[in-house]
């Protein structure tokens, strides 16, 4: 009941014209950044710091927080559209989305993006405001067995995008780990693979991955191929929105996706990409409609991932609110923006800046609204986009994903890797290697390495607590059950089918 | 793209007709314009430093704008060629950096180093702190120091990337102790946040940051602070210093402000001045104290021979752990 009244003080200090308008401000402009490849909520809130001189520590919080949560909604779109993701969380929604889109379901994709979002970021910023304490309490007890376990369970979703051949699949996987270990080794300082480079040393942006092998390759691979067949305009199929079959498709994944984000979100080290990973080999695996995975594009391999990211984007909130922990690139901005104010996030926060901390709850309900209307109508607008002729669209994605690869760290050097990534893009879809492992390899080898390295440096090379600890050894046979268990169950099912009557001889 | 800063000033600057790259009595209320190169991206300590930089030479009327440009990467590695050469003699330019960046030289074995360019000020720093979980049986420094001296690797410690301030300042407590740097447990991770919540889940035995980080945890009393490494006590902080706790260290996370190599002695003079100008500003004290660092203002001579001598230091550390 506490709660309730404090969320209702929340909502009459969010409920103010001034911060209304914040509000607008920040989602509109977080949508604009979140479709701009490379340009991040991290980024836009950086360069809006300054702000912090001159405005109330409700009203720019409420306008980062609408960056942030505005950034989440526009990075789908490109992703769909485009297949040029804007944000890291928004890779996988690519997969199934541009399928979708080149299907003539741009539309519904969207629209499950952008409702899923809404669905999502509402129940996440609910657990904001009532979980917080008990979900702070789980996330601190992840150490790093913990998370190395966690990133075990997480590579068993690669099996989900390995496509058709399984050795193509792990080729790409292990391309994705050599490009995630280029950059100074966080453990022991060491460059590695970096060839001398100092630009190297920092490693590869994952955006800069991302677009170059989906964008560019699939550019260079569209124009080797623009007199090999006839041009197509995909025209439009069914419904501009959802049909009520693809409601029905959606919203299990909405509410799936949800559950996974927001704890995750919320681990200190657990971050936007993981979550989306996760959902999406849960959707595949229990989708009906398994064909439509990589093929035609199935709906609940955008709607799942999309909540997913949604919800982890108000689970980062929660260790940052509660103890003051920043938990991403934004959210450590975020807390530097308390600092310039006199404010130090920590525990006491929620006591301390009542007003300031309900203030940003409630506009984040009210950023969510606005961010659906914002957007559903916008959905018409889009995917008239793909009716542009394909070489003027594909000029177009190409100017774009560099403009973008530029605005990242405005270095010279990732646009020649972006375009070296771009040739290695085509080739691969030439000889049919998927690109979608490339990125899981490359975003989950440092994590789990790192987080592996940690372990055995606490532990002092002790192995058993990987399963001595209950989470990790939870998390580990978990694992287990998600990489036998659908050959057990396959083998149960061939031998059922079967069936008793089926005697040798008695065909 | 770079910076809308950047574009909207030089934007405004060109609708306006003025050169306004250079110092220009000309220009409005005789204050000059300066440029910020900041080897960094946007949001860490290098860039609020030049950004709050800008703030109070603005409100303090000491010049008439700024153009901040972010180059990242690598401690600033990155940013530091670019600036020795393309920023050469450009006597109205200043870059910020400090003690990151002189370990990323040594650690990265980068071809250009902080010899090349022109020290103009020290401004800042930031002290560090040795906390433990409030459960942990480390009651004061010297009880941490005789664990680390029975078995280091049992006193795993939390911090921040191999061969940053909270690594050596790490290595430096071990090498008064005469613990081998080698056989150290120090657990690094990418940021404060992720440190601190190894500790409050008690994963590591002790964390090592700077006060920042950990301060509002240690008044809620998660954390236990068992010293800072200032060189005096600080007010409002009830720990002892690690000198007074009997490990002869000091150690601030400095930041401070270059200039370009090949820049004329007046125009060094006129810098140095309204950095000195700027550092005793009351706004510049408020900035500072809202933000927890402590002004170390030295400027001229003493601030070169400071870098050196603090050069010198960190490379025979380094070099004990095994990084350079």
């Amino acid at each position: 009941m506490e709660t309730l009244s404090h969320l209702a003080h929340g909502f009459s200090v969010a409920f103010t014209p001034v911060n209304l308008m914040w509000c607008l401000l920040g989602t509109t402009l977080g949508t604009a950044i979140g479709v701009l490849p490379g340009l991040g909520p991290a980024l836009t809130i950086a360069l809006l710091l300054p702000i912090t001189y001159q405005v109330a520590p409700e009203a720019s919080f409420i306008l980062f927080a609408g960056i942030y949560y505005g950034a989440m909604y526009g990075g789908s779109t490109t992703s769909i559209l485009l297949n040029t993701p804007g944000e890291s969380a928004t890779i996988v929604t690519a997969l199934e989305g541009n399928r979708m889109a080149r299907s003539g379901r741009g539309g519904a994709a969207l629209a499950t993006s952008a409702i899923g979002s809404f669905v999502a970021g509402t129940l996440g910023t609910l657990g904001v405001a009532f979980l917080a304490p008990v979900v702070v309490k789980f996330a601190l007890s992840f150490g790093p067995a913990e998370y190395f376990s966690l990133m075990v369970l997480a590579f068993i979703t690669v099996s989900a995008v390995l496509g058709s051949s399984s050795v193509r699949g792990l080729t790409s996987l292990f391309v994705g780990f050599v490009i995630g270990m280029i950059g100074v080794d966080l453990q022991t300082g060491q460059p590695r693979f970096t060839f001398g480079m100092s630009q190297l040393l920092d490693g590869v942006d994952v955006i800069v991955v991302a677009v170059g092998l989906f964008a560019v390759g699939e550019t260079f691979y569209m124009a080797s191929r623009r007199y090999a067949g006839k041009d197509e305009i995909v025209p439009l199929r069914g419904s501009l929105y959802m049909t009520a079959a693809e409601w029905a498709r959606s919203w299990k994944a909405w509410l799936r996706g949800a559950l996974l984000g927001f704890p995750i979100g919320a681990l200190p080290a657990g971050g936007a990409e993981i979550p989306t990973f996760l959902s999406y080999a849960i959707e595949k695996k229990l989708s009906k409609h398994k064909e439509e995975f990589g093929t035609v594009g199935a709906i609940e391999g955008v709607a799942g991932p999309e909540a997913a990211n949604n919800a982890s984007a108000a689970g980062v909130l929660v260790p940052m609110l509660t103890l003051g922990l920043p938990t991403s690139a934004t959210a450590a901005i975020m807390l530097s923006a308390f600092q310039s104010y006199g404010i130090n996030p920590g525990p006491m926060l929620f006591m301390t800046q009542a007003n300031l901390v309900w203030g940003l709850i409630a506009s984040l309900f009210i950023a969510n609204v606005i961010l659906v209307i914002l957007n559903l109508p916008l959905i018409g607008l889009w995917v008239r986009l793909l009716k542009i002729p394909a070489p003027q669209l594909y000029a177009g994605i190409l100017v774009f994903a560099t403009v973008g690869t530029y605005g990242i760290s405005q270095s010279p050097t990732d646009l020649v890797i972006l375009y070296l990534l771009g040739c290695a893009g085509f080739l691969m879809r030439r000889f049919d290697f998927p690109t979608a492992p490339v990125i899981i390899g490359m975003i989950l080898w440092p994590l789990a390495e790192t987080q592996f390295r940690r372990a055995m440096t606490i532990s002092n090379g002790d192995w058993s607590v990987f399963y001595k600890h209950p989470l990790s050894l939870t998390l580990l046979t978990l694992a287990f059950i998600g990489l036998i268990g659908p050959q057990i169950y396959a083998y149960i099912e061939r031998r059922r089918m079967r069936g008793p009557e089926h005697v040798p001889g008695d065909a | 793209m770079l910076n809308r800063r950047r574009f909207l000033m030089s934007t405004a600057a060109g609708a306006a007709g003025f050169a306004a790259l250079h110092l220009s009595p000309a220009f409005a209320q005789d204050a000059p314009q300066i440029q910020i190169f900041v080897p960094a991206a946007p949001g860490g300590g290098w860039d609020q430093t030049a950004r709050t930089m800008d703030q109070v030479l603005r409100s303090e009327k000491l010049i008439s704008g700024s153009q901040i440009t972010n180059v990242g990467g690598a401690g600033g590695t990155v940013g530091l060629p670019q600036f020795i050469s393309q920023w050469n003699g450009k006597g109205n330019s200043l870059m910020v950096a400090g003690m990151v960046m002189v370990g990323a030289i040594i650690a990265n074995k980068s071809a250009n180093n902080l010899t090349e360019v022109t020290p103009i000020a020290r401004l800042t720093g930031e002290f560090e702190a040795l906390v433990v979980p409030a459960a942990s049986p480390f009651k004061t420094a010297a009880d941490f120091v005789a664990a680390l001296k029975a078995d280091p690797t049992k006193v795993p410690v939390a911090g921040g990337s191999a061969g940053g301030s909270d690594h050596i300042l790490f290595g430096l407590i071990a090498k008064t102790a005469g613990v081998p740097a080698a056989n150290l447990s120090y657990v690094p991770f990418a940021g404060g946040g992720e440190a601190l919540s190894a500790l409050l889940g008690n994963q590591v035995a002790a964390g090592i940051s700077g006060y920042g980080e950990f301060s509002e945890q240690v008044k809620a009393g998660a954390l236990r602070l068992l010293a800072i490494s200032a060189d005096k006590r600080q007010e409002g902080i009830d720990a002892p210093t690690l000198r007074e706790s009997g490990i002869d260290v000091e150690l601030f996370n400095w930041r401070g402000v270059f200039a370009p190599p090949g820049v004329s002695d007046a125009d060094k003079a006129a810098m140095t001045t309204l950095i000195e100008t700027m550092a005793k500003s009351d706004a510049w004290a408020t900035e500072c104290k809202n933000r927890n660092w402590t002004q170390i203002l030295l400027t001229g001579d003493d601030y070169a021979k400071f870098l050196a001598e603090d050069t010198a230091r960190i490379a025979a550390i380094l070099k004990d752990l095994g990084l350079a």
